[in-house]
């Protein structure tokens, strides 16, 4: 497969501060990835390196096959930004900011107008183009950033928290905007909200004090991070019974009982504990009223693996 | 040919904020208004002499318009320009640090040479748009007299190459920091510098004349306005233009290592 990005050993000091340290990763063409983690992460640092705005300290980070930092000038021709302060020219219409956005990444004299209209379209900015900048809410100017980003269609997207700051319904259009430009073009956005990598991202990349942690698919993650599936059970039978029937198979690790006939099973890894749990249920004559595989969720995950990283580093 | 459409990008779009805000209609207005004052000052002088010259031969021969009015304009016209060019500069490169927007800047496919001449040209022509207005009282003049074009343009050529060198290093300073003040204070101080330097001639030791006066913006833009075009002042102004951009393209390069 084709690679948008690879970084190898990229490492970044603020000074004496240590921002990222020797990350590791790559992108294919066409996948959607997240970058996750908390505040001060290093997600920033990353994306900043990767547009060609900041230069490592240590490590490459190529783009397209090109060099971040050597041939900036090619790697910048194909890639669209959305720094995370969304800093824009204030002073300027709309229109005035994306025509002159499209000319710098090299759209021409002919094109200008026909890309900006299609731009301001799909971000939904045609209300506003002659409105100053100045003037537009938060949630507008996001969208012209957004805007900008998108301009002379580059084959990279690299979005630095595309949706913060916005309503829960800009929330869900942004998003939509995101997922259509999937396939089409790369995209690597940087987010702390979970459900978002979720919903968008093909794979997560999950970052914490400058290193990687976690690098898979939500679901993956999810399973295999998660140590072992969970499965949901509403029996009706006696409460104590049930519990220490369910405790005696083998495969089952955990049993909680959560009062009214419902219980939380935890099984061994990679296991489906279901076919085990609802033969068990019959031969004991029980009714099965619910039965239900229940995966982890990323911000189990997440704070799994960001606190279990703590304590390790606490112990040694 | 890509080249050439990045660089005409930020121009349009510097062009486009230079008219947006205040700060070039408030400069332009005070340009013109010192500049019409000035104007009317010498006028005035000239044609008193002028009414003396009728009883006086002599007097009558020294008689030269640009010599009593255009030459003296100019000369103030540079001194209002020391102040207001860091006006018309501090924004350029500050703005772009303290606003956060040079993130966008630098990373579009721009080279460092597209952004400083983009930022410069759009300087220099607000600038060239306030010296077209006072040629309006050149052309006031010439309705009541004739006049020397010729030696007018060289004074003309002058102020724009005085006006270049200003700007340029008002643009270096603007470089150096994101505060605007701090560009407009810093920028105004090296001007000075190298107007006064000239002065040290006639304090200096002996052998350093020459150096301090080879310097001075000054004594190189006085022969402009005497209606001389001298090579080496025009070595001087294109080469302290092309100095002060490329310690601004310096100043860009090693942002990159720094941060």
């Amino acid at each position: 497969m084709e690679m948008m990005i690879e970084v190898q050993d990229l490492t970044k000091y603020y000074g004496p501060t240590l921002a990222i340290s020797r990350l590791n990763f790559e992108v294919a063409a066409g996948e959607i990835v997240g970058f996750l983690g908390p505040n001060g992460a290093g997600k920033t640092t990353t994306l900043k390196i990767l547009s060609g705005f900041l230069t490592p300290s240590g490590g490459t980070a190529r783009i397209n096959g090109k060099d971040c930092l050597t041939q900036s000038l090619e790697v910048r021709q194909s890639l669209g930004y959305l720094p995370e302060t969304v800093p824009l020219y204030t002073d300027l219409t709309v229109s005035q900011f994306l025509r002159f956005a499209a000319r710098a990444k090299g759209v021409g004299a002919k094109e200008e107008t026909g890309e900006v209209e299609r731009v301001e379209d799909a971000c939904g900015l045609g209300e506003v183009r002659h409105k100053l900048i100045a003037a537009l809410s938060k949630g507008y100017r996001q969208r012209v950033g957004l805007a900008q980003a998108l301009l002379g269609n580059p084959p990279l997207l690299i979005l630095d928290e595309p949706t913060i700051g916005l309503d829960p319904s800009q929330i869900v259009e942004i998003r939509q905007l995101i997922k259509e430009l999937a396939g089409a073009h790369t995209v690597i956005l940087s987010s702390h909200i979970l459900p978002e990598v979720s919903q968008l991202c093909q794979r997560v990349i999950i970052i914490n004090r400058g290193q990687i942690v976690a690098s898979d698919t939500p679901e993956n993650l999810s399973r295999q991070l998660g140590h072992g599936s969970r499965v949901r059970l509403t029996i009706q039978g006696p409460e104590q019974e049930v519990a220490a029937a369910l405790q005696k198979i083998p495969e089952v690790k955990d049993v909680a009982s959560q009062g009214e006939g419902r219980y939380l099973v935890v099984a061994a890894d990679d296991l489906d504990a279901r076919p085990l749990l609802a033969r068990l249920v019959v031969e004991r004559g029980w009714d099965l009223l619910e039965l239900k595989a229940q995966e982890f969720t990323l911000e189990e995950v997440f704070l799994d693996l960001v606190t279990e990283e703590e304590t390790a580093e606490e112990g040694s | 040919m890509k080249n050439a459409g990045s660089f005409l990008a930020v121009l349009r779009k510097e062009l486009a904020i230079y008219f947006a805000t205040p700060i070039f209609y408030i400069t332009g207005f005070f340009f013109l208004l010192l500049g019409g004052y000035f104007f009317y000052a010498n006028t005035l002088y000239y044609s008193l002499v002028s009414f003396q010259a009728a009883q006086n031969i002599q007097l009558a021969t020294h008689l030269n318009p640009l010599q009593m009015v255009f030459r003296p304009l100019f000369a103030t016209l540079a001194i209002v320009l020391l102040l207001l060019v860091p006006l018309l500069t501090m924004r350029l490169l500050a703005e772009e640090k303290r606003a956060g927007t040079a993130e966008l800047l630098f990373t579009y496919p721009l080279t460092d040479w597209a952004i400083i001449l983009g930022k410069f040209a759009a300087a220099l022509l607000v600038y060239a748009i306030f010296l077209g207005f006072t040629v309006l009282y050149a052309l006031a003049f010439s309705a009541v007299g004739p006049l020397d074009w010729g030696a007018l343009a060289a004074g003309y050529l002058g102020l724009l190459l005085l006006g270049g060198g200003c700007l340029a290093l008002g643009l270096f300073a603007s470089s150096l920091t994101e505060n605007q003040i701090i560009a407009a204070v810093s920028s105004f101080a090296l001007l000075l510098l190298f107007w006064v330097i000239g002065w040290q001639q006639d304090i200096g030791s002996p052998g350093w004349g020459g150096f301090y006066t080879a310097l001075s913006m000054m004594d190189h833009f006085d022969g402009f306005i005497r209606g001389v075009i001298d090579t080496r002042d025009l070595v001087y102004f294109l080469s302290f233009i092309y100095f002060f951009l490329f310690l601004t393209k310096r100043q860009l390069e090693s942002r990159r290592w720094r941060a």
